[in-house]
């Protein structure tokens, strides 16, 4: 690894032979710089940061980039997963390998009260599932931890109302966004200062794109979760999205019949809400050149951005990230 | 591929600037066809067209109740030729101070200017900022050519004007429908006077001179990290410059030299290192070096006194009896001016700071020539700022006192150091609230 790195710093080295519009070498280096510099001024400027660690792509290139900032020195924070117990399996296994591998450590935090009052997207809509499940946890754990940041893997370019989102996005004392009264940000200048009581999130990856974060995981060969790689799987098609089954909790409708279709998954979340996508692409660089090809955006099969008009910033504003 | 674009965009509100932005994404086919699903269910602003292209970046929910852009958008695109980062800035007055955030980092402007209604103060005054935030290249967008029929003569006056507005500048001017797609990705027939590319071929094929490699070596430390007893690392990302192993740099502000021991990566060391690259440095001698000192090669100012260009961007004016933190690198520093700002002024102030910058002329580096200032009470990015030089009127300097000046003066004066104290608690509340 240490060779082709050596090769950038020195030379430009040649494009990747796949497509014209794959990233280039430089450009990746370039995101990356960016993102270590908002890695060590969080460090620098922050009492008790956090990283949010939500298992994903964007979560695994997050999670290199703070291995590589503060090297050969540890990462000098913890992670927090925001468990609500309707993950993947095989995301919940790659969680606790992967973390255990690096030496990360590791926070789990579940509402554990909602689930015990039966909280599922069944019974409660989508909409009331994520607000206890995930925003009201990740509050209260961030509130549990009294962290000051918390780093995310959010790019401006999955969601329009996150190509509005700031790199120091300032939440107040309730966790909440205001999304009209927003600090401007110039050049590379972060402002950290807060008022007590409140916190920032943090987003390394704004300015990479969905193409830019997997050649950087197929130049750097970071693992992910093997349910980004097609293979057959047990599905119930839905309209346009394809619920995987292997989770007992995914109850079927009347008249619904599982069939096995070749898929992956585009984007994770959790399994009841997360659709797949028809696709043979069984490697990284079959997965890039899909995305090159691909027509539809990746936010697409993620049920909770549609349950209404601008859900996405109202969730935002709510707390999510 | 000609390297990564970042461009921003500015207009008076109404030019049309996000119908012209979604136009250039949905017809370089840089959106998903959910998106247009979506924006096509919500396009209810019949006026414009089969397709609102401005829900495309409108993201907030206020922007596209209001049919207004309120803050800045970031856009990403690639063609074949090029990858492209895009600043959606609002011409909404109020808004401007985001007009200034979307042309700090912008290699390139679009100026979007209405035919039927010529060159506004609001077009002036972002071509101003833009200008001020030092950028060379510009596209002046001609919009709505389609409502005065394409007529020649009304492009050129408003070519001819800001030629004055711009003197100097390389200005691309383009006649344009961004609602019909004229001159947006492929030339118009409706133009057959225009001999200039389309919008889209002019921002692929523009050349911008960053060149900020050859410039000098300039590294504020970000962080000092020390895992081991036996390990010193200064990380940071190069601004400006080129660093190896063995090369001679001053460390700022003490003005101690030595030379570079390793350039640390996690993926190994290297023997080289430009910018904008983050890295950690070793050094060869043992030096006192902190988070906000630069190592760098050649002579920066040194200073707590000197001149910059404000953009300020806080309802509550700019104050030369209140003391403003002001960031400028990995430096937070305490800072007076010299005279007051309202809001969305742009003024030339003289800036004193409590500790010294090691700062050089924004004309000549943007990484070290750029600082904010943040106002201590409510923490907001109040103002933006570019050095111009060193203060040299050592009159004006002491025509008035800093802030630590006037509090040794109230102390001094004292009777008693209870007397003191007070004095000097009253007007550090003053000054801090």
């Amino acid at each position: 690894m240490s060779a082709t790195v050596h090769q950038m710093y020195e030379t430009r080295v040649d494009q990747p032979a796949e497509s014209k519009l794959t990233p280039s070498y430089d450009h990746l280096r370039a995101l990356e710089a960016e993102s270590l510099h908002i890695l060590r001024e969080v460090v620098a400027e922050f009492a008790r940061p956090v990283m949010l660690y939500s298992i994903g792509k964007d979560s695994s290139v997050l999670l290199r980039l703070a291995q590589k900032a503060f090297y050969p020195g540890p990462i000098p924070f913890p992670l927090l997963h925001v468990d609500t117990t309707y993950k993947f399996r095989e995301m919940i296994e790659f969680r606790d390998r992967y973390a255990k591998s690096i030496g990360a450590r590791l926070i789990v935090h579940t509402n554990t009260e909602a689930i015990a009052d039966g909280t599922t997207p069944f019974l409660v809509g989508t909409q009331r599932c994520c607000g206890a499940l995930k925003t009201k946890s990740l509050l209260d754990a961030l509130e549990a931890g009294g962290f000051d940041a918390a780093f995310g893997g959010a790019r401006r370019d999955e969601e329009r109302s996150r190509a509005k989102e700031r790199i120091f996005s300032l939440r107040d004392a309730n966790g909440q966004w205001d999304p009209k009264n927003q600090r401007p940000e110039l050049w590379n200048l972060l402002n950290s200062r807060i008022h007590q009581g409140e916190s920032i999130r943090v987003f390394p990856l704004s300015n990479w794109t969905e193409i830019d974060v997997w050649s950087y995981i197929d130049v750097e060969k970071i693992p992910v979760v093997p349910l980004y790689f097609a293979k057959e799987r047990e599905v119930v098609v839905r309209g346009e999205s394809l619920i995987t089954l292997e989770q007992p909790f995914v109850p079927l409708m009347p008249g619904e019949r599982p069939e096995r279709i070749m898929c992956r998954m585009r984007s994770l979340g959790c399994s009841p809400c997360t659709g797949a996508v028809r696709s043979t692409a069984d490697t990284v660089p079959k997965i890039i050149d899909e995305l090159i090809a691909a027509r539809n955006s990746e936010r697409q099969l993620r049920i909770i951005d549609h349950d209404q008009d601008g859900s996405m910033e109202l969730k935002k504003r709510e707390g999510y990230f | 591929m000609a390297g990564l674009l970042r461009i921003c965009t500015a207009g008076s509100v109404d030019d049309g600037k996000s119908t012209l932005i979604g136009r250039l994404l949905y017809d370089s086919r840089s959106v998903y066809e959910d998106q247009v699903h979506s924006v096509q269910k919500a396009s209810k602003n019949l006026l414009a067209g089969p397709i609102d292209f401005s829900l495309f970046t409108d993201g907030l929910k206020a922007e596209r109740e209001q049919g207004i852009t309120i803050d800045v958008a970031y856009r990403y695109f690639a063609t074949a030729r090029r990858k492209f980062i895009l600043a959606d800035t609002p011409g909404h007055e109020q808004y401007t101070r985001n007009m200034a955030t979307g042309a700090s980092t912008a290699d390139v402007a679009i100026l979007l200017i209405d035919a039927r209604h010529g060159v506004r103060v609001q077009s002036r005054r972002h071509a101003q900022i833009a200008r001020l935030l030092g950028i060379t290249d510009y596209v002046l967008a001609v919009n709505k050519m389609d409502l005065v029929d394409f007529d020649r003569t009304v492009f050129e006056d408003i070519v001819d004007e800001f030629d004055r507005i711009l003197p100097n500048a390389k200005l691309h001017p383009i006649p344009l429908s961004a609602l019909h797609g004229d001159n947006v990705i492929t030339k118009s027939e409706r133009t057959p006077w225009f001999d200039g590319a389309s919008l889209l071929e002019f921002l692929e094929t523009v050349e911008v001179d960053r060149n900020v490699s050859s410039k000098p070596f300039r590294f504020p430390v970000q962080l000092v990290l020390r895992p081991a007893h036996d390990f010193r690392g200064y990380a940071g990302q190069i601004v400006s410059g080129t660093v190896r192993p063995g090369d001679t740099v001053t460390v700022w502000p003490t003005g101690r030299t030595t030379r570079v021991a390793r350039i640390v990566t996690w993926d190994g060391d290297v023997e080289v290192a430009r910018s904008p690259m983050s890295v950690t440095l070793t050094l060869e001698d043992e030096i006192d070096i902190s988070r906000g000192d630069m190592i760098g090669v050649g002579e920066p100012q040194v200073g707590q006194r000197f001149k910059a260009d404000v953009v300020w961007m806080d309802e509550r004016p700019l104050d030369p009896s209140r003391v403003y933190l002001l960031k400028h690198t990995s430096r937070t520093v305490s800072a007076e001016v010299d005279h007051g700002l309202v809001l969305n002024q742009i003024g030339s102030v003289t800036v004193s700071t409590a500790r010294p910058l090691i700062f050089d002329r924004y004309g000549e580096n943007r990484g070290t020539g750029s600082f904010i200032l943040i106002d201590r009470s409510t923490n907001f990015t109040a103002g933006a700022g570019m050095i111009a030089g060193v203060a040299r009127d050592p009159e004006t300097a002491s025509a008035r006192p800093t802030a630590a000046q006037r509090i040794a003066r109230l102390a001094r004066g004292a009777g008693s150091d209870a007397e003191a104290i007070e004095a000097v608690r009253k007007a550090l509340e003053e000054l801090l609230s």
